[in-house]
């Protein structure tokens, strides 16, 4: 053992040994500052780089997470509005009485900032990713102006009912840039569904940027055995109107197209909700739609903290799939209801994240801030 | 002004004309660029550890300005503070600090995310405290350049006496093993030396730099060794050159120390100067061959000494706080410029005094010696 190397390895098995601070801050000549104001008796190893909020109190989260603030005005669209952003359509009859809902969705190729300073050359729907969330209810008529304002083929695939001839694949309702494509179904099944470009190749096209969620209520009418659950689903109800429902695109980005994502969100921006939480009333229910539209990753997940839930896989039944869960998964295009309430929790910051711990560290997490009142 | 060099002032100014006017009317950069996005590229130079995390020197490179937009480290987004902020030009650097838990003996990633998404990687293989600038690594590290530079050469020098009682005979093989074994560090002194070309950012042309530095030190020094000598180099003139030589050298492997030392990759300190002492034993051997049948003053032994041995104890002080690659690169090419040189004047002494001898099995087996033992010594050092 060469002598000189000593000093460094005494320190080192101090270190591992945890051995008191004192001693340590006298063989390294250095104090351990802040040490003597915190409040554990015991005193740990010491760890480089550990950071201390004013009052002296250990937190590891304090440096953690994305740096500066995402300029949500030149995106065009900020995460907390897109959580409550219904597109309900243009509503009127047709000739058998039927309602039907019309929108017009246009691609539009467009730089998004998804994390503070990162920017991504999307292609949205509307200008915005996730696309416009589609709302309708249990058996209206749909239809859909598509504008391909981008700069490749691309169409818009439900997951829903329809026919062969409005599957927006390619060959059935792709639209060439500067095309328009007019796609005309049902909205069945009742439940929480997406849709995305199907244009080859797909998992670029979707990764990319396009996709949306597409929520279909329940008709009171068709489901008499549970008639106040469909009502509670039903936007426009009073039943319904008890309810804070959110919708939540789990997504990710691949900034340096190597494959794998360097940012997870929901939707879109990094770390948006846990850099301002979402404001929740204590005592009313929450109603969680939940999509999956990860690239490249088989799974996400969802996981509340304190908190337990009822899930409805698809939301396409009104009795929970899963009840009583604090975690579930979901596969590429998987989605589904979550149900839950904090009326008996104190107020406070209640964590969500996807329980891949490494989707988490990038970006896919937040929290609820349960109040009494929310203004 | 005569005709022709009117002429020629025309054809000039005409081309220049030319030129601006295409690039401005024609635009074919633009033309093949089209939208493409800015080239980046971000070197890390320098990696510290401390009490307050992690702190990085950063050297941008790229045709518009770099800004770093997030960093994450070990797959998690971290929060940092750059300065000075803001986008950095080409080839400019800034520093980095992250407050990173990092821990002691562990491996670190450093993933550096730019605005458009690009992402550079920065391995810390082992992370290890970045010993502060103060007496004590001071002391330490200039006693192991001493360990590994000095006292090595020292011990093969002293082979001196026995090597006088084998004589004039043995000199061709000696001298031949000399050549060997300065090959051996040539080469060694290139592969070192592009090790840290490529960690230098491709916008300073290190490379080139590199070969160039490399036969320029040559060329002058072939001609500082020649001057006032009668156009042949030996006896004690021809060790100091080879002396200054491993010297050279030996400051680049005090640089690559140090800066290990930096970086947390001496973990084996007992092995690294074993094997450091057995390699450079034979550049002692090196140093004092061309000495035999001079009868040298005794006090060139200890002067040759010191400028073989000692320029690792600086080296090993800068490399670990203050050098970057380019730098250390640098240094290298000039060390290999140096080994050429005395390479070629032991090659020329040898042709021109033992002519017939040259290809005999006496200078042959010299040769795969002196190359044979430097690389089987080599093995002991796991740098
Ligand atoms: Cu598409």
């Amino acid at each position: 053992m060469v002598w000189w190397r000593q000093p460094h390895l005494l320190r080192r098995t101090f270190l591992l040994a945890g051995s008191g601070s004192i001693l340590l801050g006298a063989l390294t000549g250095r104090g351990a500052r802040g040490r003597e104001d915190a409040p554990a008796a015991v005193h740990g190893p010491k760890i480089a780089g550990l950071p201390r909020d004013s009052s002296g109190v250990v937190n590891s989260g304090l440096a953690f997470g994305t740096r500066g603030e995402v300029d949500h005005a030149a995106n065009g669209f900020d995460p907390h509005a897109l959580l409550t952003d219904f597109d309900y359509g243009t509503v009127s009859r047709l000739p058998d009485g039927r309602r039907l809902r019309e929108y017009e969705v246009v691609v539009v190729d467009k730089t998004i900032e998804i994390a503070p300073g990162l920017y991504f050359p999307a292609w949205t729907y509307n200008g915005r990713v996730p696309g416009p969330t589609l709302r309708a209810v249990e058996g209206d008529r749909i239809r859909i102006r598509f504008v391909n304002g981008g700069s490749m083929p691309h169409t818009m695939h439900f997951h829903g009912i329809h026919s062969a001839r409005m599957d927006g694949i390619p060959g059935a309702g792709e639209a060439a840039p500067g095309e328009t494509f007019v796609y005309e179904f049902d909205a069945l099944p009742f439940g929480c569904h997406l849709y995305h470009c199907h244009s080859m190749p797909v998992k670029r096209h979707i990764h990319r940027g396009l996709y949306g969620a597409f929520i279909v209520d329940p008709d009171p009418e068709r489901h008499p055995d549970q008639r106040e659950v469909a009502l509670s689903r039903l936007a426009g109800t009073e039943e319904n109107a008890r309810w804070q429902e959110f919708v939540m695109v789990m997504n990710g980005f691949d900034t340096n197209f190597d494959e794998e994502n360097e940012i997870y969100a929901v939707n879109t921006v990094a770390f948006a909700y846990a850099d301002k939480p979402i404001p929740i009333e204590r005592k009313r229910p929450v109603r969680i739609y939940l999509i999956n539209v990860t690239e490249f990753d088989p799974v996400n997940s969802f996981h509340l903290h304190g908190n337990f839930f009822d899930y409805y896989d698809h939301g396409t039944t009104l009795t929970p799939t899963l009840r009583t869960v604090d975690t579930i998964m979901q596969c590429q295009a998987q989605r589904g209801i979550l149900e839950f309430t904090f009326q008996d929790h104190e107020p406070g910051l209640y964590m969500f994240h996807a329980h891949q711990s490494e989707f988490t560290e990038l970006g896919w997490m937040g929290f609820f801030d349960v109040r009494e009142q929310v203004a | 002004m005569s005709r022709a060099r009117l002429l020629a002032f025309l054809g000039v100014a005409l081309l220049v004309v030319a030129t601006g006017w295409a690039m401005w009317w024609l635009r074919p950069v633009e033309r093949l660029a089209g939208d493409a996005p800015p080239v980046e590229e971000i070197v890390v130079e320098r990696t510290e550890l401390d009490d307050e995390g992690i702190l990085l020197t950063l050297r941008a490179d790229g045709s518009e300005p770099v800004r770093i937009a997030q960093i994450q480290v070990d797959g998690a987004y971290w929060r940092f503070e750059q300065n000075p902020p803001g986008p950095i030009g080409r080839l400019q650097t800034v520093q980095v600090r992250i407050p990173y838990p990092w821990e002691p003996g562990a491996l670190h990633r450093i993933l550096i995310i730019t605005q458009t998404g690009l992402s550079f990687e920065h391995v810390v293989e082992v992370a290890l405290p970045t010993p502060a600038p103060g007496a004590m690594e001071f002391a330490a590290l200039g006693l192991l350049g001493v360990m590994i530079g000095v006292v090595p050469v020292a011990i093969g020098m002293l082979s001196y006496p026995l090597l006088i009682r084998w004589g004039q005979r043995g000199l061709p093989y000696l001298l031949a093993l000399t050549v060997g074994l300065l090959l051996f560090l040539l080469f060694d002194t290139l592969d070192e030396g592009f090790e840290f070309v490529a960690l230098a950012p491709p916008g300073l042309g290190a490379g080139t730099l590199f070969g160039l530095l490399t036969l320029l030190t040559t060329g002058i020094l072939l001609f500082v060794g020649r001057w006032g000598a009668g156009g042949t180099l030996e006896g004690v003139r021809l060790a100091t050159f080879v002396a200054l030589g491993i010297g050279l050298h030996n400051f680049g492997e005090g640089l690559a120390v140090g800066a290990a030392f930096t970086a947390g990759e001496v973990a084996l300190a007992g092995f690294l100067i074993l094997g450091f002492t057995l390699h450079n034993l034979t550049e002692g051997v090196g140093i004092v061959a061309p000495m035999i049948g001079r009868g040298p003053r005794a006090w060139v032994f200890p002067a040759l000494l010191l400028l073989a041995g000692l320029p690792t104890v600086p080296g090993a002080w800068l490399g670990a706080f203050a050098v970057t690659p380019f730098w250390v690169a640098v240094c290298f090419a000039i060390a290999a410029g140096a080994i050429l040189q005395v390479v070629i004047e032991i090659t020329l002494y040898l042709l021109r005094r033992y002519e017939a001898a040259y290809a005999s099995p006496a200078v042959l087996s010299g040769l795969a010696t002196g190359v044979g033992i430097m690389y089987a010594t080599a093995l002991f050092v796991p740098l």
